[in-house]
């Protein structure tokens, strides 16, 4: 899933200007299940904003709304009313969803209230972990089903370098080498010349680097191309 | 030309280590400006100590004068640079394209790394590269010589780069039991030669080294085994304890801080020329270890911000005077 953070309340403050009508908006999958966007988070946050403007001395109108997904049209549409009496949309939810609120809303001003932080999982309560970097060639099927490309800090592919030490990454001993543990769970399960091949120059144009992605599939089209 | 003589690169390294000879290596850390003196002295001060330097690549992500354009300034003091390159901060494109003006230069040794993280150095929020890694740059550089194309398969149509290519190898780092397994993979994606990390602990590295001539690679690849002095015995608990895939036993830690315990802490002076006279000794007798494993084909003398260290050392260990081009012609 994505993982967000919230940003601080002073930053947001400042997206938020001299807006009199602020409208929150949250979002009830991703970003609610990592506690940083979510319906709970929406009305905190509002509270929090109604608080700071009370305590600046100008009164402002805070009101808040979450839909089930902000990163689907027909999720959003409920939205448009609220939307329009707003001077600004402060969004909880990732980067794609204030993207959608604003292909769908071109009129509204809509700012982020996170800090979409990476794609991955929560690995105890509390503590979310980094797992894929959506690089569009997925490796897992060579690297025991751990990715170098997301937990790397040097997204290396022939194996650990020479920072690795004692299963932890020279950056920082709270970061597991990753190719640590792809070479212990290839070792456990017998695949270990699975390492040992040579990993050639990755094709990086159909990650982030090839420009914008999309996907169009012809067998589920409804409309024509323009 | 070099393809006639049986040479790769015919690098004045290549040419010491195909004759037989125990090479001496030393390494060069460009400054943080564009003051390119502080290379020229440098260089004179390794100049007949070693047969080739290492030039260093932003190293420790620290921005620094180029390691090419350091190496060019080293070859106009006559000394044979080793150019390090990084895959932390360029990409291929810039890769190829530097590494041609610098064989353009008269650079004929490289030396392949991964590159230290930038969260090490003095820009810490910057993005970093690796686009290829420290195999795959081998690799590259392997077939722009061997195979006259491109990264992406194009031919070169003029002159190729034809560099004597070098990896890097850390004994110490872990896992232990991958390490032989890695330099194997560095072997066959071209690597002519290798230098390892700093070597304190002889037992563990005497070990690899088995392991390594276990799978035959002595005889595919030149090993030159890395040194340096220590100089305080700070820099040596410093070493043991902070330092990842780094090994500093004890007892070299202990001799260290023996060897200035006699002298007054205000003699500072004189404390130092201890410290530095013990870690030259050390050095020196580590050397005498390493040259009897088999498969060590030299030296990797890394004096850092010390460069008269590398010849103190070469001298004590026997090491000079170093084989001029001359003789090796004679051969």
């Amino acid at each position: 899933m994505i993982i967000g953070e919230q940003k601080p309340l002073e930053e947001i403050k400042e997206l938020i200007g001299d807006a009199r009508k602020v409208l929150v908006a949250g979002c009830g999958t991703c970003v609610a299940v990592c506690s940083a966007g979510g319906e709970r988070e929406a009305q905190i946050l509002a509270s929090a904003l109604r608080l700071a403007f009370q305590v600046d001395g100008n009164s402002r109108e805070v009101t808040e709304a979450t839909v089930q997904r902000q990163c689907e049209w027909e999720y959003i549409d409920p939205l448009a009313e609220q939307v329009a009496e707003s001077d600004v949309v402060v969004s909880l939810a990732c980067g794609i969803g204030v993207q959608t609120l604003v292909e769908r809303f071109p009129e509204a001003w809509i700012v982020p209230g996170l800090n979409t932080t990476f794609l991955g999982m929560p690995q105890e309560q509390g503590i979310w972990v980094e797992r894929c970097q959506a690089c569009g060639q997925c490796i897992l099927g060579v690297t025991a089903g751990i990715c170098p490309i997301a937990r790397c800090s040097k997204q290396l592919l022939n194996g650990p370098c020479g920072g690795s030490h004692d299963g932890k990454c020279e950056v920082n001993p709270d970061i597991e080498c990753a190719w640590h543990l792809i070479y212990e769970r290839l070792r456990k399960l017998g695949k270990l010349e699975l390492m040992l091949r040579f990993q050639p120059a990755k094709d990086w144009s159909v990650s982030r680097d090839g420009g914008p992605r999309r996907i169009v599939r012809e067998d589920l089209r409804v409309l024509p191309e323009t | 030309m070099s393809e006639a003589n049986g040479y790769k690169s015919g690098s004045r390294l290549e040419k010491l280590l195909r004759a037989g000879h125990f090479v001496v290596t030393g390494e060069l850390g460009p400054p943080q400006s564009a003051d390119g003196e502080v290379i020229c002295q440098k260089a004179r001060l390794l100049k007949g100590k070693c047969d080739a330097v290492n030039i260093t690549d932003n190293q420790t992500a620290i921005v620094r004068l180029s390691s090419i354009g350091s190496g060019i300034i080293c070859l106009q003091e006559g000394v044979e640079p080793i150019v390090q390159m990084t895959c932390r901060d360029r990409n291929r494109l810039a890769m190829q394209s530097d590494l041609l003006a610098a064989y353009a230069l008269g650079v004929r040794n490289l030396l392949c790394l991964t590159g230290d993280h930038q969260s090490f150095g003095n820009h810490p929020t910057a993005k970093n590269v690796h686009d290829l890694d420290s195999l795959q740059l081998i690799h590259m550089m392997a077939k722009m010589r061997d195979e006259k194309v491109f990264q992406c398969g194009d031919p070169i149509k003029g002159a190729e780069p034809r560099f004597f290519i070098g990896a890097a190898a850390n004994p110490f780092a872990d896992p232990f039991d991958w390490r032989p397994y890695r330099l194997l993979k560095k072997v066959e994606a071209g690597a002519d030669f290798i230098q390892t990390q700093l070597i304190y602990n002889v037992e563990k590295f005497a070990e690899y080294m088995r392991r390594v001539r276990e799978l035959g690679l002595h005889e595919r690849v030149y090993i030159l085994a890395g040194v340096g002095p220590l100089k305080t015995p700070g820099m040596a608990r410093y070493m043991r304890d902070k330092v990842p895939g780094m090994e500093v036993p004890d007892a070299l830690v202990e001799r260290m801080e023996a060897a200035g315990r006699d002298i007054p802490k205000e003699d500072k002076e004189a404390r130092n020329a201890a410290w530095r006279e013990e870690g030259i000794k050390i050095t020196v007798e580590l050397i005498e270890q390493l040259r009897q494993i088999e498969g060590v084909a030299g030296i990797h003398i890394m004096s850092i911000e010390w460069e008269e260290g590398v010849g103190l050392i070469a001298e004590r260990a026997g090491l000079l005077p170093r084989p001029t081009v001359g003789e090796l012609e004679d051969r």
